[in-house]
């Protein structure tokens, strides 16, 4: 019997049905359930309105991120909504017999960052997390992705969620990347080239030279970002650089399981005449590093590019390109490189990892923060706080005029203190730049760890490569 | 535990003719900090129906009295973002039943449908004329039929067909719970866990 080829989403997906509801959705099991203080209080509640205790906890993961400050975290949190919802969590942690990485924790952090680097996240399994970043975790071949509080609520019940099986797309990357492109500015072109809709419905696998080239941390960055161009999540095939990541981490498995799941990851790709629904190839060195110039992450141009005249544009389309420059206070056609930029923040589930700390250093090394610039330098975790410490880039941050800050989600979503003020321009290594996404009438301009600190030592936004 | 039984529903709209309202503009982040599912109309729209001194913004839709009903009627690509369920409860918290685009981003749609509010994808064309009709007719009434499966612009007798998965609309018709259907499949969990 010939077998029909399949996806590496296929093969997940199948593996993980319990049961096909007839004309409807497949209820799927999920290994890791990943919770945060915002999203699981109203699931809780439910929950104990059925007189009901979580079913697996032991596969249940939490940590406090999206609203913790990120200075002064021995104290107790000021804002009196921020420390409800984070004493809410430890609570309902503690009444469910959950495994808590509170903000005393030494695995502290973002929750898709801790799961990568504990070695929780494995190739093959199927993740979820009231997030929608939980795409981040298909770096590694998993299927990961956000769900609502009512879903959350599903998998607290019955460790399974009931889902439509979406489609399938291909993103190939193939060739060599420029120097000082990133992984980040490989998502920010692929979105502006289909669009912040063009991957409702999919679920992405990312492939080609370029892609495999990518270390874990990049390839992290670039499943995080799939979400923004509407896809229910991005994952990429396993291979030796996801092994030799995963190898020896506290919950990565050890001995002879180490080489059992080995054997079943090496089998975790797609068959060569696998058919994807729909399927999109780009040429690596046509990247240039990116930036985003509008309100959604779709409006991204190279760093030596106009912004579009919006010409073609009409009705509805137009009316809202327009809106969106108005926000931003920027006019059709005029040149992004140049323009002022009042605040950097680094960090966040897409660029808060240590690979992007260390790039930033690296550029940073031996120049001086433009005065004009306020810069939040926040780690992704406890862990990767204290890497930056043991390599000594807290020192080379220092004497360029950067202060660190402690882990959180912090100015991506502006839960905390830390607002961009109305009106002042952010160059932002997270991952939206909604209107009023970093503080109500902020303007923020997506873009990579390098930008970032090109922008940081300007003070307008710059091309990394002409230091 | 169930949802809201939804079968149809005769009412105005309320037209917000802009694309990609993502969910930061639905609900922004700050007002996420709740505990309970309760009180999120208040902040539906915040940053567009409030000015910065907290006074409604007369320029909004929601503050216009000349619109008003149980049907949202928004431009394309509406939800996108994040995972938020707030975004969904303070759509249907502020009164609305049934939210009509002509797309609608995944996790939104879920986010909705498990609460009662019935996402109602209609043809770029369509909904052009649904802006059309309420800018010259605000107190034009609509129909939502989900057992049909239609939404009709009354006066002027047109029609559509939208799309549901069956699963959702027997749940929706009848106010089922996902959470009860899972449960009453605890017995193949386990035995698929075991396997």
């Amino acid at each position: 019997m010939i077998l029909e080829p399949k996806t590496l989403f296929d093969k997940i997906w199948d593996a993980h049905v319990v049961k096909q509801v007839k004309d409807g959705p497949d209820v799927l099991y999920i290994d890791r359930h990943f919770i945060h203080e915002v999203t699981s209080p109203v699931a809780f509640l439910g929950l104990e309105k059925r007189g009901m205790k979580v079913f697996r906890p032991q596969n249940t993961i939490a940590t406090p991120d999206h609203n913790v400050p990120t200075i002064d975290q021995h104290l107790p949190i000021k804002e009196e909504l921020s420390r409800i919802q984070v004493e809410a969590l430890k609570e309902n942690c503690a009444k469910n017999g959950i495994e808590l990485y509170g903000l005393a924790h030494q695995y502290h952090g973002i929750v898709h960052i801790i799961g990568p680097e504990l070695g929780i996240t494995q190739p093959g399994m199927t993740i979820v997390c009231g997030d929608s970043h939980t795409s981040t975790h298909g770096a590694f071949g998993t299927i990961a992705f956000g769900i609502g509080t009512s879903e959350v609520e599903m998998v607290f019940a019955s460790q399974c969620i009931l889902q439509p099986k979406p489609k399938k797309m291909r993103i190939s990357v193939e060739g060599k990347l420029q120097k000082d492109v990133t992984a980040k500015d490989i998502a920010l072109y692929v979105i502006s080239k289909i669009s912040t809709s063009g991957g409702t419905g999919h679920f992405i696998e990312f492939a080609g030279s370029a892609i495999r080239s990518l270390t874990m941390e990049g390839r992290m960055t670039l499943c995080n970002m799939s979400i923004e161009c509407g896809a229910r999540g991005g994952m990429i095939a396993p291979d030796e650089v996801t092994f030799e990541y995963i190898k020896g981490r506290e919950f990565a498995p050890k001995g002879e399981e180490w080489n059992d799941k080995l054997a079943l990851w090496e089998q975790l790709k797609s068959d060569d005449n696998a058919v994807f629904d729909t399927e999109y190839q780009y040429d690596a060195s046509d990247i240039e590093p990116m930036i985003t110039y509008g309100t959604n992450p779709g409006m991204g141009i190279g760093v030596n590019g106009n912004i579009p005249t919006g010409e073609n544009l009409t009705g509805s389309d137009r009316i809202t390109f327009d809106k969106s420059l108005e926000y931003m206070g920027f006019k059709p056609g005029e040149k992004i490189k140049g323009k002022k930029v009042d605040y950097v923040f680094i960090g966040s589930c897409t660029n808060g990892r240590i690979e992007d700390f260390r790039l930033f250093a690296n550029f940073v090394k031996g120049k001086k923060k433009a005065n004009s610039v306020t810069a939040w330098i926040v780690p992704g975790s406890k862990k990767v706080e204290q890497q930056i410490r043991e390599e000594g880039l807290v020192e080379i941050f220092e004497a360029a005029g950067f202060a660190l800050r402690q882990p959180g989600c912090s100015a991506c979503l502006a839960m905390n203190d830390d607002k961009i003020p109305a009106g002042k321009y952010s160059v932002s290594t997270s991952n939206r730049n909604f209107e009023g996404r970093q503080g109500p009438g902020a303007r923020t301009m997506l873009a990579s760890p390098l930008m970032a600190a090109a922008a940081a030592i300007a003070g307008v936004v710059s091309d990394p490569r002409e230091f | 535990m169930s949802i809201e039984k939804f079968q149809k529903l005769v009412s105005t709209v309320v037209p917000l003719p802009i694309e990609n309202v993502d969910t930061d503009q639905i609900i922004p982040a700050r007002f996420l900090k709740a505990v309970e599912r309760k009180g999120f109309g208040d902040n539906l729209f915040r940053d567009w129906r409030y000015k910065k001194d907290g006074t409604p913004n007369a320029d909004f839709v929601l503050n216009n009295p000349k619109y008003s009903g149980q049907i949202l009627v928004a431009g394309k690509n509406f939800g996108s973002g994040s995972s938020r369920e707030h975004a969904a409860w303070a759509v249907y918290d502020a009164g609305f039943r049934v939210v009509v685009s002509s797309f609608f981003a995944d996790i939104f749609k879920s986010n909705v449908l498990n609460n009662g509010l019935l996402p109602v994808q209609v043809p770029e064309a369509f909904l052009d004329e649904i802006f059309r009709i309420v800018e010259t007719d605000p107190k034009a009434q609509f129909e939502v039929d989900l057992e049909n499966q239609t939404i009709t612009i009354l006066k002027a007798g047109i029609s559509v067909n939208f799309d549901i998965n069956p699963y959702k609309k027997e749940c929706l018709l009848n106010g089922y719970d996902d959470i009860d259907f899972l449960l009453s499949l605890k017995e193949e969990i386990v035995a698929f866990e075991q396997a």
